[in-house]
């Protein structure tokens, strides 16, 4: 898949990647060996039929290969870009062992996307069972839960307290990786299979919890939309941001196009990101395109990266320098940010994860001059709700406790995606919402058989 | 898409505005705000319930910059993008003994619905009204029909007692100290009126407006500093205990934006100017 020159992509929001073409496609789908037992399968948690979606699209026959994709997966065009496949389907095809595994991603995409081009077909829905679900949150997880539920037949009910739909799919990873109109026209099938989207509702304040509870069924899909802070000096000087606040002052309120667009952000022209996973990627890029030169600080190595594969190096190439084995302690300025000062870290024995632990190096502080701080060093559940839900079992680390099946401690109410598992993947969260709505429809069928 | 079924101009550049809002409406409680947004381009700004009637709520603001202006040109019959609420804890109503509910500037307009639901738990309510001059008091009939007393402040003495509501404040707390005290304002207000209690370890709330984003406690714009602890305002708050408050990080971190602030007044001004010429062009 080509790739749009880094000069270039960093003056827009454009996106990176450019897809393949129907040749380019044919032709890598026809490399798939066809196992008997495809540990790609395996590899992706909503269990697509890889090798045969694979075989229709080098057969040229795209409309039934996206058949075949959408009986597992409502959101194709979606995870066809921001899976690490690397992790995933790709990282257990047998063709990589050898040589370079199969582009499933990529091909995944480019299926979605021609079915888009070429007219969408929608799967059959169920005939009405009179029975009401309510679905709380509309990220991957709620999306996923609600298509299941309706195309059983349910009458269901999506809860968001943003203005819009898609969750993190919406304002927390940029358009460069995921374009909106990807996102808004799959949100529109689910939609479009009866779903009824209500946004603007805070659930636990809009809607209070005993209102909520009288839903023949409730999945909690709220995310882990909380943002974490260092707690170091100088933390809420202005031009201090969580990666939250900073992406979704770009991704949702545009903040890039003001004052077209009402909402400000911190025009900076140099910045620290803190962290070096997927989120502090996407707010180094957003910061690139900016204008602003990026620091990416962490505290471990390169190697340790968390980020996939694939960004680090987009970020590389886009010119955002990182400072490794290195430790914000203070931020310095008032009242704005004018610097961030670190300590150089050194590896020692590996920590339980198997990674050398870091310890600071005595007298070793350095300071980075910036006038933007972006933290990007995780996120939990956000408490509101789940607090507010008299008897739901809390996990340690503010996750609601669900067993294989998205059940929760309270009788018909499931919980799927980050809400459950802490920040994780869009195809995770969308594997157990498949799995929890499965459970719940069940539950609503015996309680038809009985009554 | 939530109507405005009417839209008054009750002070000087301070609007008094109905929606239509069941969902806001139906649970909304004294404290509570919503977060909204005009348009397509609009920012998400943070108002106050003022009061619940029907399906629809009220909301009093200030047209302070380009938002607030922007909403304050529109009339009954047009409409708001999105409305987003109630958001927030609502205020901690309890059964005190006798409760002073204190407001400045267009911080009155919180008021009236803290005093009422004060009263209703068994409260003896006094409310206390400043504004810079008489033209600027807002509310006044409606607040003194919901306390048992009321006392009306003008800094330049143009009504009622010639002074803050601090001084008032101060008098009452050496004469019969009331158990509870809100003070919902201007930050600065809120701080300096909040120091007179302080010495009587009175409990003093005050409704905190940091610049905010989500109001769902996903982004930590409105994150302020309250007994040496950061919170999120729009889910740990608004209102928190006045003597824990950082009332000056607080004032830092409402400048942050001052520059854009500026510039995308003047581009209204500017876009709205044009506008009306074209308008009498085609008179
Ligand atoms: C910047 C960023 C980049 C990422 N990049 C990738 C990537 O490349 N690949 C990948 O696989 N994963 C990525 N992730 C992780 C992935 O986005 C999440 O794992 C996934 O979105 C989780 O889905 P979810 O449905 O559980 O929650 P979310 O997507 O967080 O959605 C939760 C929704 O619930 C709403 N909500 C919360 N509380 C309430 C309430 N009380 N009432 C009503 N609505 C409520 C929220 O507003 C939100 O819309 C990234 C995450 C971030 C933040
Ligand atoms: C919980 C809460 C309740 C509020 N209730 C009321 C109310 O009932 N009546 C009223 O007149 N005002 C209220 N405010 C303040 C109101 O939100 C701001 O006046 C408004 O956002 C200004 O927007 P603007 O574009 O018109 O002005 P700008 O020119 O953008 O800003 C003027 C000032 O308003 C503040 N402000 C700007 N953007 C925001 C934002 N997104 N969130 C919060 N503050 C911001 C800043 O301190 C800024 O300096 C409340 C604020 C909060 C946090
Ligand atoms: S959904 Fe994700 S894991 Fe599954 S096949 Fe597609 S890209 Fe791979
Ligand atoms: S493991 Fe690789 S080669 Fe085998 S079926 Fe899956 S995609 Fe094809
Ligand atoms: S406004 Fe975003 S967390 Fe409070």
């Amino acid at each position: 898949m080509s790739k749009r020159p880094a000069q270039e992509r960093i003056r827009d929001f454009g996106e990176v990647d450019l897809g393949l073409s129907a040749e380019e496609a044919v032709a890598e789908a026809s490399r798939c060996l066809q196992c008997k037992k495809p540990t790609c399968v395996e590899g992706c948690p909503v269990t697509i039929d890889i090798p045969q979606f694979l075989e229709q699209i080098a057969a040229g026959d795209f409309r039934e290969a996206a058949r075949t994709i959408k009986q597992e997966n409502m959101l194709p065009a979606i995870c066809g870009r921001v899976c690490p496949q690397e992790t995933q389907c790709e990282g257990v095809c047998i063709l990589g062992v050898k040589d370079r595994p199969i582009s499933i991603g990529s091909l995944e995409r480019f299926v979605a996307d021609w079915e888009y081009d070429h007219g969408v077909e929608l799967p059959g829905v169920a005939p009405s069972t009179g029975k009401r679900v309510a679905v709380v949150g509309s990220g991957p997880a709620g999306l996923t839960a609600a298509a299941e539920l309706a195309r059983a037949g349910h009458s269901v009910t999506i809860f968001e307290s943003l203005h819009e739909a898609g969750g993190v799919l919406t304002y927390g990873i940029p358009s460069f990786r995921l374009p909106k109109d990807v996102v808004a026209r799959e949100i529109e099938q689910v939609l479009a299979l009866g779903v009824d989207l209500k946004l603007n509702h805070l659930v636990g304040r809009s809607v209070p919890v005993d209102e909520l509870l009288g839903f023949d069924a409730v999945v909690l899909g709220t995310g882990a939309g909380l943002p974490y802070f260092m707690r170091i000096e100088g933390e809420n000087l202005n031009g201090v941001y969580s990666a939250n606040e900073y992406l979704t002052r770009v991704n949702l309120m545009h903040a890039d196009r003001f004052p077209d667009f009402d909402t400000p952000v911190v025009r900076a022209s140099r910045v620290a990101v803190v962290g070096a996973g997927n989120v502090a990627m996407d707010a180094a890029r957003v910061a690139r395109r900016l204008g602003a030169k990026v620091f990416l600080v962490y505290r471990r190595r390169e190697e340790d990266f968390p980020a996939r594969a694939a960004e680090i190096e987009n970020a590389k190439e886009e010119g955002i320098e990182f400072v490794t084995c290195a430790n914000p302690v203070r931020i310095l300025g008032g009242p704005t940010v004018t610097g961030i000062e670190c300590v150089r870290m050194e590896m020692c024995e590996p920590d339980r994860s198997g990674r050398p632990t870091p310890r600071p190096i005595e007298g070793s502080s350095f300071a980075l001059d910036v006038d933007v701080v972006i933290e990007a060093i995780g996120q939990g559940p956000n408490p509101l709700l789940l607090h507010l839900i008299p008897g739901l079992a809390i996990g340690e680390r503010g996750n609601v406790e669900v067993d294989d099946e998205g059940r929760t401690s309270l009788a018909r109410v499931y919980a799927a995606g980050d809400v459950a598992t802490g920040a994780a993947t869009v195809i995770w969260a969308m594997g157990a919402a498949k799995q929890a709505a499965q459970r719940a429809a069940r539950a609503i069928e015996k309680m038809l058989e009985e009554s | 898409m939530y109507a405005i079924t009417r839209a008054t101009e009750i002070a000087d550049k301070i609007f008094e505005f109905w929606i239509t809002a069941p969902h806001v409406a139906r649970h909304a409680r004294a404290g509570q705000f919503v977060v909204l947004r005009i348009d397509e381009q609009g920012e998400r700004i943070p108002l106050t319930i003022s009061a619940v009637e029907d399906d629809r709520i009220r909301v009093v603001f200030m047209a302070v910059g380009k938002t607030t202006t922007q909403l304050s040109s529109l009339r009954a019959g047009d409409a708001i993008r999105d409305v987003a609420g109630p958001l927030g804890k609502p205020s901690e109503i309890e059964r005190y003994g006798t409760c002073m509910v204190i407001g400045g500037g267009v911080g009155i307009a919180c008021t009236p619905i803290i005093a009422q639901e004060l009263k209703e738990a068994g409260n003896r309510v006094v409310g206390v009204i400043g504004a810079r001059n008489e033209s600027l008091l807002i509310l006044e009939d409606e607040l003194r029909a919901a306390c048992d007393e009321l006392v009306v402040c003008t800094d330049d003495g143009s009504r009622g007692f010639h002074g803050f509501p601090a001084d008032i404040l101060k008098q009452r707390l050496e004469e019969d100290a009331p158990e509870a005290v809100w003070i919902i304002g201007p930050a600065i207000m809120m701080k300096i009126t909040s120091g007179a209690t302080k010495p009587y370890g009175v409990k003093t709330f005050v409704s905190l407006n940091p610049i905010m984003v989500d109001g769902t406690g996903m982004c930590g714009s409105c994150r302020v500093t309250v007994g040496g602890e950061t919170k999120f305002a729009c889910v740990d708050g608004p209102e928190f205990d006045a003597h824990l408050v950082d009332f000056d990080e607080l004032m830092q971190r409402q400048r942050i934006y001052t520059a854009q602030e500026k510039e995308a007044m003047e581009r209204y001004h500017e876009h709205t100017c044009r506008c009306a010429e074209g308008e009498a062009r085609h008179e």
